[in-house]
């Protein structure tokens, strides 16, 4: 298992034992729609829960070129400006989340996109274990 | 049931003004409100006030006179202004009182909003980890649309270009340079495909309404307008809004699409009858995209609607006369009731140089805000 930081929330991934990560989602058992991320109670009479597919298509994207303001943002003061995205997984929902593995100009929509265990440093240095997504190499497809 | 009518407005110009407090503007949009009608501030038999982050509208009695009459502080975020309209509207129609205020501030400090996760219900990663941006979302919900609907980064331009161009020629408006096509497109980058010309500001900004019934209006005998419609609707499901961790994979309606659907059905009206319209235009894009969700065109068409110069205020549609959000700045609890006075100002002929030519008789006005909310205004010449 690669050496992993903290998950930055205790709710949001789900590690493989070699690493790779899965979002935590919860499946309301009435109408079976997909909530992500899971509400609290994600193990209830109302809820189960479930891992979303870690594989979809980019369905919009930006650049975040400025440093969000602290709070709520807790990254360190020096600032470079990451890619983010929405990213329609499979059939079951649409998930907001940092871009990876690509130039910032290098993401398109309708990409295939992987989910990815990405590190996050805080302000403070620490460092924790968040997701974002990354293009499906052609060689890896 | 009582018909609804405006019989006065003011407004405090929009931008900074550091020597008054947000509340301090409030009281000089009433004043100024209740002097172009010669009315009294004793006369007023109700309010309904508010802001997002500049105080409590109610206290403003100590300024206004201490009369007793019924103060309600509205505090709805984003809709803060049509929910203080729609409470307005609906007092007068359901006949309780028959003159009343509605007045909108705000004052928010520079930059991007910094709200906190937990009050929006959300967990504190998506905050820490930067994906917690209005400007994110307008950002993705146009480069989308952008790619679905064949809409060009020069057609954002040219949304902005309009707006200075029509921020000059109003009075109320911060900005009051133009700003040409070229130069907006070279700006700093925001948020991909949006530049900073591209996106309006926080600001700060007062309007305050005075809405009568039909008897008190003809009594009155001022230049007023009929609100025919007014409509606030939270969201769907299935539909995009700003701060959503996660979409429904089954795309549905906009608050937005459910509040003009329902305001054109209460005013008996359909969008071909709209002579002009003051849509939410927090960026280029937004507008676009409220062109065709409050159905004034089909998806798409906006790209020769614009060429051709259709939201031009000599246009077929003139759009956002006043320059809107862009060139008047976002002050959140007065922009909703701003879009209602232009349209006001629009129908009784009193705009001036930015006067709507051809004695406009409908206007419509929708605002939309977070976490999915939207409210839109039909107006009618009286």
């Amino acid at each position: 298992m690669p050496d992993l930081a903290p998950p930055i929330d205790d709710r949001l991934l789900h590690l493989d034992a070699d690493g790779a990560p899965a979002l935590l989602a919860a499946r309301e058992r009435e109408n079976g729609r997909l909530v992500f991320p899971a509400p609290g109670d994600a193990d209830s009479e109302r809820y189960e829960s479930v891992l979303l597919p870690r594989k979809g298509r980019l369905w919009s994207w930006t650049v975040q070129r400025f440093r969000p303001k602290s709070p709520p943002y807790a990254g360190p003061q020096a600032f470079a400006p990451y890619a983010v995205g929405y990213v329609a997984l499979g059939d079951a929902i649409i998930v907001e989340g940092r871009l990876t593995g690509a130039p910032l100009d290098g993401f398109a929509i309708d990409m295939k996109m992987r989910l990815v265990a990405e590190p996050f440093t805080l302000a403070s240095g620490e460092r924790r274990t968040t997701f974002a997504f990354a293009p499906i190499a052609e060689k890896a497809a | 049931v009582s018909g609804v009518y405006i019989v006065g407005a003011g407004i405090h110009p929009f931008g900074r003004t550091p020597e008054r407090t947000g509340l301090q503007q409030g009281v000089f949009a009433v004043r100024q409100a209740l002097g172009r009608a010669g009315l009294d501030w004793r006369e007023i038999q109700f309010a309904y006030g508010g802001s997002d982050a500049a105080g409590k509208a109610d206290t403003m009695v100590s300024e206004l006179g201490l009369t007793g009459l019924p103060f309600i502080n509205v505090a709805n975020g984003c809709a803060t202004g049509g929910s203080a309209m729609f409470g307005a509207y609906s007092t007068i129609k359901s006949g309780e009182f028959d003159l009343g205020i509605a007045v909108g501030f705000d004052k928010h400090p520079r930059g991007a909003f910094d709200p906190k996760p937990a009050e929006w219900g959300l967990p504190d990663w998506y905050g820490e980890t930067g994906l917690m941006l209005t400007t994110q979302f307008f950002a993705m919900k146009i480069q989308r649309y952008m790619a679905m609907h064949g809409i060009t980064n020069g057609t954002l331009a040219a949304v902005a270009e309009k707006a200075f161009a029509n921020g000059v020629l109003a009075d109320h408006a911060w900005r009051r340079e133009p700003v040409d096509a070229e130069t907006i497109l070279s700006s700093t980058m925001v948020s991909d495909p949006l530049t900073k010309f591209m996106f309006c500001s926080p600001a700060e900004g007062a309007v305050a309404l005075i809405f009568a019934s039909e008897a008190k209006a003809k009594a009155l005998g001022l230049p007023a307008v009929r609100l025919r419609a007014a409509a606030v609707r939270s969201r769907p499901p299935g539909s995009f809004e700003v701060f959503s961790p996660a979409l429904d994979i089954d795309r549905g309606l906009s608050p937005t699409n459910i509040a003009s659907r329902a305001a054109y059905e209460m005013a008996g009206v359909s969008p071909e009858d709209v002579d002009v319209a003051q849509l939410q235009d927090t960026e280029s894009g937004a507008e676009i995209m409220h062109m065709a969700e409050n159905g004034f065109c089909a998806d798409g068409e906006q790209q020769a609607w614009i060429a051709e110069g259709r939201t031009r205020i000599d246009g077929t549609l003139p759009i956002n006369t006043d320059g809107g959000c862009l060139a008047c700045g976002e002050p959140i609890g007065a922009s909703g009731l701003r879009q209602v006075y232009e349209n006001y100002v629009q129908l009784t002929g009193q705009a001036g140089a930015r006067q709507v030519p051809g004695d406009p008789r409908i206007g419509y006005s929708h605002v939309y805000g977070a976490p999915g909310v939207s409210a839109v205004a039909i107006v009618e010449r009286a």
